[in-house]
């Protein structure tokens, strides 16, 4: 393991307990990686003997996906298990699940869960370093990180940097993972949307809260814009995606008014038409795509750090060895 | 069956007496014969040195859930009672909600059996308010007296019918006993697994908001009033459902009302690190709402600290948060605890304490018990209040061991647990 500060420890569980060291050294680490993706042979022994689980409880294809990329990307022995199939579905408790897991001595588990603070979990009951790649509406910290990179990229920097967060912030695993990331890094977070999907107290997590859109568009320089899912008309949030996208959607139209060009960030899957134009998803100012791209170095800088690789060794980790 | 038992030298705390100093305590065929300075020792009869132990009428606890039938790994009828035993207590209320439900005398029947059969703690039963706790239809609720239960409710859910809940009020007058209420409305708490607050924000825990207790607590209190009937308001939480007791308790509803231990003591920061030993309805709330129970329980607002003793299996409470069931057990740590952190902390006195956990449950429910004055059942509770020990789910009588409190240093435990006269448990 590495001697050197800043360490993330065992576990990724959220950013909520990260440092500023500790968030820049992935992010800095997570920028030579960039490059492997864009070799024609995308593939560094990094994590070469390294054996990771990809456990997923609930249904996810891009997230899964980047990670699976990012750590054959490191050379690493990936197995991966969804709900569907498995022995989860036969009345197992997650804990026998890590158990057994760990009985086959695995070295990672990147885990997506239903439930708030499985991730945590797990990390406290298994000595396999832990990832969260989701757990119910309490974090996703690598979306947080993708999304901060890709901020960074494009504004340079993150202190004093205005962010608002559009959507259904309340059942946000996203919106959490970025207001604490942000926040910790220096930026200016807001949220914005119906108040039945950001209630007031989001204020005492130290964002401001805004009700209508065309506000948050005066106010912010990116605009981070969740994906409104259908369950929340049904269960009766928003009377209508109509009626969301009439008062919340973000359009062309709302943006020309904005006093300067904003950054648009969606972390998909987006539901045109809904929260967000086409025209705004496909537009200039879109880096919806960046933030896919930055996902997979962002999932290997974790891995890498976990593994116990040091931020001042990425560069030279990438042309051949493991983690120091 | 029942010795002669003289307790010497204790400091007897009785407030049905006003009583408070060293006296000796003379127990004869299951009744209390004397309380004096000095009672010459019968022939035959056992002594019990009590220097510098207290000596109390026995603790009443009148919510406690003791599983059977039905949820026999967690606890049963006889283990929940020596747990009571264990923790100081000689009786207790067991709450209906077993699989079945005790809903009809024949199940009331049982209760009373099997906790007669344990020899420990005495178990009165409750019974269910509406037929199978649906919610729907007022349950035998006659018969269930005759049956001997001393109150109903349909605790683990709320009476959420507030049509049902009147004809409740108005039918259990006819035979005195209260109709005991989990208030939570449950369109509002809904999906909520602790309180609704910044840390349920930043956990990303659905939470459950005081309006759910404070709504029910208010229409309650309306329909005994405008009935007459009496209300008992289960584990109340919140700030202002205290200050709505007291203003109704003002105006003369009948109204009895319970704090638990901990909510007394704990607040939802508990939680953190989504800690399932730490969750329960009503949940932790506020260090504000925390000030306001205890107050409530300083000027008699609440009439009684009860433990809402709770047992799970430890597989269920080692699941992920959202997936664990509400409820701790307390039976074993309530005395310490309340001793430690309520009368240590200057909240109440020990004559206080000994009103909230003897002489008002036994008012609240109708119960015998809770003085010893002669004549009266011998049910008392010796502790020493200096004796320093540390919380060891592992050492406790009840099946289950599900709590926040585990390896805190409390001062403060029961010394002999005497029910009927007859010594039940001793450490």
């Amino acid at each position: 393991m590495s001697e050197t500060a800043p360490s993330l420890g065992k576990d990724l569980v959220g950013l909520e307990s990260l440092g500023r060291e500790e968030l820049t050294a992935i992010l800095d680490t997570a920028e030579p990686f960039k490059e492997i993706s864009e070799r024609r042979i995308k593939k560094v022994p990094v994590l070469r003997g390294k054996t990771i689980v990809n456990l997923f409880f609930e249904p996810s294809t891009r997230t899964r996906i980047s990670f699976e990329f990012a750590e054959k990307r490191l050379s690493a022995d990936t197995v991966n298990i969804s709900s569907t199939g498995s022995s989860v579905t036969k009345g197992e408790t997650l804990v026998d699940t890590a158990r057994n897991l760990e009985a086959m001595r695995i070295d990672m588990v990147v885990m997506r869960h239903g439930a708030s603070g499985a991730a945590r979990f797990l990390a406290d009951r298994i000595p396999s370093n832990v990832v969260n790649a989701g757990d119910g509406r309490h974090e996703h910290p690598t979306q947080g990180l993708l999304d901060i990179l890709t901020i960074r990229d494009n504004l340079g920097t993150l202190e004093g940097v205005k962010v608002c967060i559009v959507g259904d912030v309340v059942h946000s695993r996203v919106a959490r993972s970025n207001i604490y990331g942000l926040l910790t890094l220096g930026a200016e977070v807001a949220v914005c949307g119906p108040p039945t999907l950001v209630p007031g107290s989001f204020r005492e997590l130290g964002v401001e809260v805004f009700q209508h859109v065309e506000d948050a568009i005066q106010w912010a320089d990116v605009l981070n814009i969740l994906r409104l899912q259908l369950e929340r008309m049904e269960a009766g949030y928003v009377p209508s995606l109509r009626e969301y996208n009439r008062i919340w959607g973000v359009s062309t139209e709302r943006l020309e008014k904005a006093p300067h060009d904003l950054l648009i960030l969606h972390p998909g899957p987006m539901n045109r038409g809904v929260e967000i134009d086409s025209d705004v998803a496909d537009g200039e100012h879109s880096v919806i795509l960046d933030q896919v791209t930055n996902g997979v170095a962002v999932r290997m800088a974790v891995l890498y750090l976990l593994a116990g690789g040091r931020p001042e060794k990425a560069e030279a980790a990438k042309k051949g060895g493991g983690p120091s | 069956m029942s010795e002669t038992l003289l307790l010497t030298g204790g400091r007897v705390v009785d407030p049905s007496q006003e009583l408070d100093g060293v006296r000796d305590v003379l127990l004869v065929d299951g009744e209390v014969a004397r309380v004096a300075p000095s009672v010459q020792a019968p022939e035959h009869a056992r002594v019990l040195d009590c220097d510098r132990l207290v000596v109390t009428p026995g603790l009443i606890d009148v919510h406690v859930h003791l599983r059977e039938p039905g949820e026999e790994h967690k606890e049963t009828i006889a283990s929940g009672a020596r747990a009571a035993a264990a923790g100081g207590f000689t009786a207790v209320c067991a709450m209906p909600n077993t699989e079945p439900p005790i809903d009809n005398p024949a199940a009331v029947g049982f209760v009373a059996a099997e906790g007669r059969r344990a020899g420990a703690a005495r178990v009165y039963p409750v019974g269910c308010i509406s037929v199978d706790r649906a919610g729907k239809r007022l349950a035998l609720i006659g018969e269930m007296v005759e049956a001997g239960a001393v109150a109903v409710t349909d605790d683990g859910n709320p009476v959420m019918n507030s049509g049902l809940m009147k004809l409740a009020l108005q039918y259990t007058q006819a035979f005195g006993i209260p109709v005991a209420d989990h208030p939570e409305d449950l369109t509002l708490s809904a999906g909520g697994h602790m309180n609704a607050g910044i840390v349920s924000t930043r956990l990303g825990l659905p939470g459950k908001p005081n309006a759910a207790e404070d709504i029910h607590i208010v229409r309650d209190l309306l329909l005994a009033e405008t009935t007459g009937g009496h209300i008992h308001l289960q584990h109340v939480s919140t700030r202002f459902g205290v200050e709505s007791i007291r203003q109704a308790k003002a105006r003369g509803v009948r109204v009895t009302a319970e704090a638990s231990p901990h909510h007394l003591i704990l607040t939802e920061e508990a939680v953190e690190g989504y800690r399932t030993e730490a969750k329960m309805n009503p949940p932790l709330r506020t260090a504000e709402d925390r000030e306001a129970v205890r107050a409530g329980v300083a000027d008699g607002t609440l009439d009684t600290i009860a433990t809402d003793h709770a047992p799970h299996h430890y597989d269920e409470k080692e699941a992920a948060f959202t997936d664990a069931p509400n409820g701790i057990v307390g039976l074993e740590t309530a005395l310490g605890l309340i001793l430690t952190h309520v009368v240590g902390e200057g909240i109440l006195d020990l004559p206080t304490m000994v009103e909230r956990m003897s002489c008002q449950p036994a008012r609240a429910f109708h119960l015998p018990g809770g003085t010893l004055a002669e004549g009266a059942p011998a049910d008392v509770t010796v502790f020493d209040p200096v004796a320093r020990w540390t919380v060891d789910s592992n050492a406790f009588r009840s099946r289950s061991h599900n709590q926040p409190f585990e390896g805190w240093e409390l001062t403060g435990r029961p010394s002999y647990t005497l029910v009927g006269g007859r010594v039940v448990w001793e450490r």
